[in-house]
């Protein structure tokens, strides 16, 4: 029977690959056009109907390198997403291990709190948060973006279901010899969260990389913007140089591009742990 | 969707002589809030904290700098008369209904699609996964190159097949719509993510027994893979359905809410109100609207979800 379901199986590709295809193509088919237009000429990219580039017109790049500050703008947005990738790396294990592991006074009441954000929506958050950020003096600086991300709610919630995950017979033969709780995470756990912790690191950082309406209503001055609202500003103020803007557009999407290449299996992990975006 | 562990069996609670059980619990309780505090302060002063502060924003006329005074219930008042923000209220609606259902239907056929092991099955996934890391400001910008009335991509396609050419994002009849194709593009992958990990759940024997009782791969996907899928779309349509009454990057970077304010949503009419008109209050109150209907439908689906299905995703 099963050798007849493998027979039957490995004969069926070819009906597949025709419709996947076509999907496939669909799907990146923005993605290779934002790349054609950035090495395009300017007549090229207003050409009806629009076609391949004939040459490769690096100097776009240079041009929107020089044009406007987008290596400042880069630098701030992989401080941004750094720090707040390590900070959630080493907050959301804490307290996803005091979750999962030990009994205190409030301590469900608390997880709940932390839950119960989950489905707070941002746009409400942000209006306090303007002020809040303006009041302690971070406002139009790189803090005011990392402080609200250094933990987030679904951070916490990944490191404590994969704390509920592990055996307790690993960390008690650790207690007996009398090591303390922050050395079992250190040295016991922390080896076996490797996978769980680059999850939880992927999704902050393309979620930080390509955060939008917080950066755009709490940075103003154009050498304190994350690349995403440099972006924006810019194609205000350019939207007739399209080669220039694709040009930067692809620089602002190789950092995520990238990590989504090398680290995909965590990625679609992450996703399917719960959404981003 | 996540993994529910039985709890280990206990025994007897206590078992060999820990010294000072009281000792102990001290140390629990300080410990667990040792551990637990960083995180605690930054997600409550971030993220419970100015729940409370918006709603008392609400209640208070305020440009955001200055000290805002008491107003009653004048924001609400304002809202229920203005025009603008049942428009918003309304267009908000319209391209939830279409972005949600419309995402979703297109998701599980891929996914199953996606669910087969074929050669080159990683590439045809990463494809369709891609958008999902793509900006929303570099989708909006590709978008409006793609959809332009004079020189986009999409138009020469239209011709192509003798179909005039279109306004899309400049058209105020069309621009919504055009809204909807966009994010369906950026969401599709996520969507199609959550069917997949649902899908690859489902039994090996469950395929198998349905094969040998002569089911066709059709029938098999319709009676047993499609039911084994149900919780996954409840968890989808609520979480689409968050995200789509949420909907603003993709629209400032677009349209600016524009053409004749075809595409300004509710989250847009809010950004308009408090960082435009500076009316912090009234920006407040239609934020906390917002969060009351989508704490309305949460619950509600989670309920109806919790009732219905007999299989839980695992």
């Amino acid at each position: 029977m099963t050798a007849l379901q493998v027979r039957r199986r490995s004969r069926r590709p070819s009906a597949l690959h025709l419709i996947l295809l076509p999907i496939s193509l669909v799907m990146i088919a923005p993605l290779v056009w934002m790349v054609l237009v950035s090495f395009s000429t300017q007549a090229e990219a207003r050409r009806f109907p629009p076609g391949l580039p004939s040459g490769l017109e690096w100097h776009n790049y240079a041009d929107a390198w020089n044009d406007v500050p987008l290596g400042s703008w880069l630098y701030n947005s992989t401080v941004v997403s750094v720090v707040c990738v390590v900070g959630n790396l080493v907050l959301c294990s804490l307290a996803g291990y005091a979750f999962a592991r030990i009994r205190f006074i409030g301590g469900r009441v608390a997880f709940l709190a932390i839950l119960a954000t989950l489905m707070v929506p941002f746009q409400i958050v942000m209006l306090p948060l303007l002020i809040m950020v303006r009041e302690v003096g971070l406002s139009d600086t790189l803090g005011a973006l990392i402080a609200p991300n250094l933990a987030t709610a679904f951070g916490v919630f990944l490191m404590r279901q994969f704390f509920m995950t592990v055996p307790r017979e690993l960390e008690e033969a650790a207690r007996i010899d009398g090591a303390s709780r922050l050395r079992i995470l250190l040295q016991v756990l922390l080896p076996l969260m490797r996978p769980t912790l680059a999850t939880l690191a992927v999704l902050t950082f393309l979620q930080t990389w390509n955060d939008f309406l917080w950066p755009l209503i709490a940075i103003h001055s154009p050498g304190s913007m994350t690349v995403q609202i440099g972006l924006q500003s810019f194609q205000g103020a350019h939207t007739t140089n399209w080669p220039k803007l694709m040009a930067g557009t692809v620089l602002s999407q190789v950092p995520v591009l990238l990590v989504f290449f090398v680290a995909q299996r965590f990625f679609v992990r992450s996703v399917a742990s719960v959404g981003i975006k | 969707m996540t993994a529910v562990l039985a709890p280990p069996p206990r025994g007897p609670v206590r078992e060999g002589g820990r010294p000072g059980p009281r000792r102990t619990r001290t140390a629990d309780h300080l410990a667990g809030w040792g551990f637990a505090a960083p995180a605690m302060v930054v997600i409550s002063l971030f993220g419970l904290v100015p729940v409370v502060w918006s709603f008392v924003l609400s209640f208070q006329e305020t440009d955001l700098t200055s000290p805002g005074t008491f107003a009653g219930g004048a924001n609400y008042a304002k809202l229920a008369q203005d025009p603008m923000f049942w428009d918003a209220a309304r267009r908000t609606l319209v391209y939830t209904v279409l972005f949600v259902p419309i995402t979703m239907v297109l998701a599980l056929p891929i996914a199953v699609l996606l669910n087969q092991r074929i050669r080159g099955i990683t590439l045809y996934r990463m494809a369709v996964f891609v958008p999902l890391v793509t900006s929303t400001v570099a989708t909006g910008i590709v978008f409006s190159w793609l959809g332009n009335p004079q020189f986009g991509l999409v138009n020469a396609l239209l011709q192509g097949i003798g179909l005039p050419k279109q306004g899309f994002f400049q058209d105020p009849g069309q621009a919504l719509y055009v809204v909807v194709g966009m994010t369906v593009w950026g969401w599709l992958g996520f969507a199609v993510i959550i069917f997949l990990a649902a899908l690859q759940n489902v039994p090996q024997d469950l395929m198998e027994a349905s094969a040998l009782d002569g089911c066709g791969r059709l029938q098999s996907f319709w009676h047993v893979e499609l039911p084994q899928a149900a919780p996954a779309s409840g968890f989808l349509l609520v979480w689409l359905t968050i995200n789509g009454l949420q909907l603003f990057d993709q629209v400032y970077v677009t349209t600016k809410g524009g053409p004749l304010r075809a595409t300004t949503v509710l989250v847009y009419h809010l950004y308009n109100e408090a960082f435009v008109s500076f009316d912090g209050g009234y920006a407040a109150a239609i934020g906390c609207v917002v969060f009351l209907v989508i704490l309305v439908f949460t619950v509600v689906q989670l309920r109806f979800n919790r009732r219905t299905s007999h299989f839980e995703v695992r």
